[in-house]
């Protein structure tokens, strides 16, 4: 069984068909990429997939389980998280303050205890903060941890999303342009960062536009344009194939060779 | 500890304050000042956790305030529930209220928010106007006693010690909750409610929670003042009073514990002393509140820790 299948999924703003038609599904332990010009609806899918936008047609599963419609919080409690590709930081909390928030399925949620602060809850705010610690150590922000959010780094910002979503302990993790902006050493670290979350068994969806960054990591790799699937298969495949090299790859091939010549 | 000692610094700073203050002041007169600003900086500190951490306005908590104050007013009068027991019932009754107002109006944000809960503030203080058989309609009512264990709570000294302790105990509870993933939801949820939701954070949950014990914390405050007073109006509950609660807040500082009661003590203490300019004395509150929020605009406690933490020691 699939960890996350999308099923003939779309949704319209305006009349337009941003997603339309789109279906894939991720096995367990994959890094899966979702790639495609801009405007080619990858947001808009992630925006659906983790319940963001209820989608007009088609049909989300989790683990099997049809999670369509489902609130976005009760996503997070069947084990999907997610990052933003317009940084949704909570800037006025420190860095692991941050994380901790991802611990909040973990928690005890009981509003008179934390009131009261009982001893529950300071053991509980101990270990919230241990592991929050960890994660941060796991993306390299361990040394900012008690540093304000909002005074960090963009690059550090980028991996500080990435460790709030672990700390929700997710089975799948969608990652919306993790290298987005970074430069070439931040964007090494964000490669490291995801290759140790896949192999901590975490399944990865990762929309991403830096294609040397997807052609090394993913297992396999969804290619959309103007809202429909264009193509779908392994790093080779999509290489190889004329109509991506003729909607999208084309453009990044270009680049890539000038970059080599420089 | 440094750690205990860095989260519950403003506890302890109320405490000393509350404890010291009397052998300070020359007269009752100022402790009767004090007692008022205690008072509310409990409903300020409740407005404070639901605008400043949470990051939802509301321009209607002056109602859950005359919830409170008038059910130590109608409850002994009419029902002949002690004092003690009518004020348990009219946090209770507030927090029920503003579960049910919260659930719908919390959806609503921004302008939309502030809007709803500035026509639930007009609609609670229009039931305390028009039900005159309970309320005594627009002149208001007298208050009977809190009495306790035999002991009549009366008079500046007695309201200045129980709205003190009363006043550390919520300034406790209110650092405990900020510090827990309570508290960690609401201010992330101020930050980013998409971030706050694809975590797993139910959203339109902790919103109502921050609402209600907001509530909670007006009413308390209510009660206090009209058991102080021992007099209550619908002025008690009406708009003005709403909009006195909110400017507090902003002034002494949004997400700021200590900013609520800097902001309460400002608003109840500056009047009192602006009387020297006799008919000038709300043009020159007028300017100073201005000045204020152009100098110190993220509200004076935030402000001047900032200005601390710039300067080189």
């Amino acid at each position: 069984m699939s960890v996350l299948s999308v099923e003939n999924l779309g949704i319209d703003f305006g009349g337009v068909r941003a997603v339309d038609g789109v279906g894939f599904a991720v096995e367990a332990g994959e890094i899966f990429a979702i790639i495609g010009p801009n405007g080619a609806g990858k947001t808009t899918l992630f925006n659906l997939i983790s319940g963001l936008y209820p989608p007009a047609r088609g049909k989300v599963l989790l683990n099997g389980e049809d999670v369509t419609r489902l609130a976005p919080h009760l996503l997070a409690a069947r084990g999907l998280s997610r990052t933003f590709q317009n940084l949704q930081i909570f800037f006025r909390m420190s860095a692991i303050e941050n994380v901790m928030v991802g611990r909040h399925l973990r928690e005890r949620r009981n509003v008179l205890a934390h009131l009261l602060r009982l001893p529950s809850v300071v053991a509980q705010n101990r270990d919230s903060r241990a592991k929050a610690k960890d994660l941060l150590n796991l993306v390299g922000l361990g040394a900012m941890a008690e540093r304000p959010a909002g005074e960090l780094p963009y690059g550090a910002l980028k991996r500080l999303e990435i460790a709030r979503a672990l700390a929700t302990e997710p089975t799948i993790l969608l990652l919306d342009e993790p290298a987005a902006g970074c430069n070439a050493v931040e964007t090494a670290e964000v490669d490291a960062v995801i290759q140790k979350i896949a192999a901590q068994g975490v399944t990865v969806v990762l929309v991403e536009h830096d294609m040397r960054l997807v052609m090394k990591i993913s297992s396999r790799i969804h290619v959309l344009d103007q809202g429909r699937t264009l193509a779908e298969g392994t790093a080779a495949q999509i290489r190889a194939n004329p109509a991506v090299i003729a909607a999208y790859l084309g453009a990044h091939a270009g680049a890539e060779a000038g970059d080599a010549g420089r | 500890m440094p750690g205990m000692l860095r989260t519950y610094w403003v506890v302890l700073a109320v405490a000393v304050i509350v404890a010291v203050l009397p052998y300070l002041v020359p007269t009752t007169f100022y402790l009767r000042i004090a007692a008022l600003v205690f008072i509310f900086s409990i409903a300020v500190l409740g407005l404070n956790l639901l605008m400043g951490f949470a990051g939802q306005v509301s321009l209607g908590h002056a109602g859950f305030f005359g919830i409170g104050a008038y059910a130590v007013a109608v409850g002994p009068a009419h029902f002949g529930v002690p004092s003690w027991l009518a004020l348990l019932l009219g946090l209770i009754l507030a927090g029920v209220i503003a579960y049910i107002i919260g659930r719908p109006i919390l959806k609503l944000r921004g302008h939309y928010l502030a809007v709803a809960t500035l026509g639930m503030g007009i609609l609670i203080a229009m039931v305390f106007t028009n039900e005159a058989r309970f309320t005594g309609g627009p002149d208001g009512m007298a208050v009977k006693r809190l009495v306790l264990f035999g002991w009549t709570a009366r008079g500046s000294v007695a309201w200045y010690w129980i709205s003190g302790v009363t006043l550390v105990l919520a300034v406790l509870l209110a650092v405990n909750l900020i510090d827990s993933p309570t508290g960690r939801a609401l201010r992330a949820i101020h930050d980013s409610e998409v971030a706050s939701r694809v975590l797993g954070v139910d959203v339109a949950r902790y919103k109502l929670i921050a609402f209600v014990l907001s509530a909670v914390y007006a009413a308390l405050a209510g009660a206090y003042l009209a058991l102080f007073d021992a007099l209550v109006t619908p002025a008690t509950a009406g708009f003005l009073r709403s909009i006195e609660f909110v400017t507090m807040a902003v002034i002494g500082g949004l997400g700021s514990i200590l900013g609520s009661i800097v902001g309460a003590a400002l608003l109840t203490v500056l009047p009192q002393l602006l009387t020297v300019f006799h008919d000038y004395e709300h043009i020159a509150l007028g300017f100073i509140m201005i000045v204020f929020m152009i100098f110190l605009r993220a509200g004076i406690v935030p402000s001047l820790a900032q200005l601390l933490r710039r300067t080189p020691q």
